[in-house]
């Protein structure tokens, strides 16, 4: 993976939400949220008042990295899913498109089972979003326009 | 990876800490969280042993601000320093924006800082950077200890490229905000000229 830009526009963003949501609903979850493989939190529903999810979203990513190198240790590509099993919540977290995660947290309210089978579903779904982002030419104008005064004005 | 999200009207870039065990990667983290207002930073993460060495990362979300109406964040993290951690300092150089090479100015840690500065390239290019090129910031730390070699000899053994360094004293803070906006901005004017 070299240096590049990744740009999430408002069109991407909505359809990724929506599809968050109705997996929120359908899989009985309490929080979903879609992060990149470097841990920047793409988009969330549920709860996530409670979560701090920019901490969540690199851990999140942090454990999906150090799995995938226990994983070519042993020969293979990747651990494409992983369950974390807790007292109360339990974390269901996927590499989706081998650039995104997908993180589900859950309760006794709803299953390993049925979390597993939405988000298959919902992968798809999130996949082609991805996908048809990818096609359009890059660009927007925010970068191309920053001046050294634009830098500068952080820090003052 | 940079990344921009048009949505939230934010710009995220990820900065890696890189440099040989106890050269005090961590400890500049600490001091920014400890500076930062807290509305502009969010919670520091160790994933540390039980004495307190870096076991993964460390992280450390700040925002700055805004540029042209997007907010700027960037994602701080450590690597563990210490030789046999290599795999773990690979697996966070992915998707780096921009490098802060974190050097132990004392006389006995010589041979480390050039070891770790060697590992920096070859690990950038195994993720498929090209060492010559990622934003790279160099800071001559410890400069308050006795038993330091001097700027100019770190310079010469550390700084082929010629990137902008400081002197510092993470613990006191000297040159750790100094070290963070020079990264920066070369991060975003980086980021800049690479847009397609």
């Amino acid at each position: 993976m070299g240096r590049d830009l990744f740009i999430l526009r408002e069109r991407e963003y909505e359809a990724f939400l929506s599809v968050l949501r109705k997996l929120l609903s359908d899989a009985c979850a309490k929080i979903v949220f879609l992060v990149d493989k470097n841990g920047t939190l793409l988009a969330s529903a549920g709860d996530t008042a409670e979560f701090d999810t920019t901490s969540l979203a690199s851990l999140a990513a942090g454990n999906i990295a150090a799995t995938g190198g226990l994983a070519n240790l042993i020969g293979e590509k990747e651990f494409s899913i992983l369950f974390h099993e807790g007292e109360r919540d339990h974390m269901h977290i996927s590499v989706l498109a081998d650039r995104l995660i997908l993180v589900v947290i859950f309760d006794r309210r709803s299953s390993v089972g049925l979390v597993r089978l939405r988000v298959r579903r919902a992968s798809e779904d999130l996949a082609r979003i991805l996908f048809s982002a990818e096609e359009e030419p890059e660009g927007g104008g925010v970068i191309e326009e920053l001046t050294d005064a634009d830098i500068e004005s952080l820090f003052k | 990876m940079s990344f921009i999200n048009y949505s939230s009207r934010e710009i995220n870039c990820k900065i890696v800490y890189y440099g040989p065990g106890l050269c005090g990667k961590t400890t500049n983290l600490q001091f920014i969280y400890k500076r930062m207002n807290p509305e502009a930073r969010g919670k520091m993460i160790s994933l540390a042993t039980e004495t307190e060495r870096t076991l993964f990362f460390d992280f450390l979300p700040l925002s700055l601000g805004e540029v042209r109406g997007f907010k700027t964040r960037f994602h701080l993290y450590t690597v563990p320093g210490q030789v046999f951690y290599d795999a773990s300092r690979r697996l966070i150089l992915r998707g780096v924006d921009g490098v802060v090479f974190c050097a132990d100015s004392q006389l006995t840690r010589v041979d480390a800082n050039v070891e770790s500065m060697e590992n920096l390239r070859v690990n950038l290019r195994e993720q498929g950077y090209s060492p010559e090129k990622v934003p790279l910031v160099i800071q001559y730390n410890k400069r308050d200890l006795t038993g330091t070699a001097s700027v100019a000899e770190l310079h010469a053994l550390l700084n082929t490229r010629n990137v902008p360094e400081f002197e510092a004293s993470a613990t006191t803070g000297i040159g750790v905000f100094e070290t963070l906006k020079a990264v920066i901005k070369m991060v975003l004017i980086e980021m800049k000229k690479g847009d397609r």
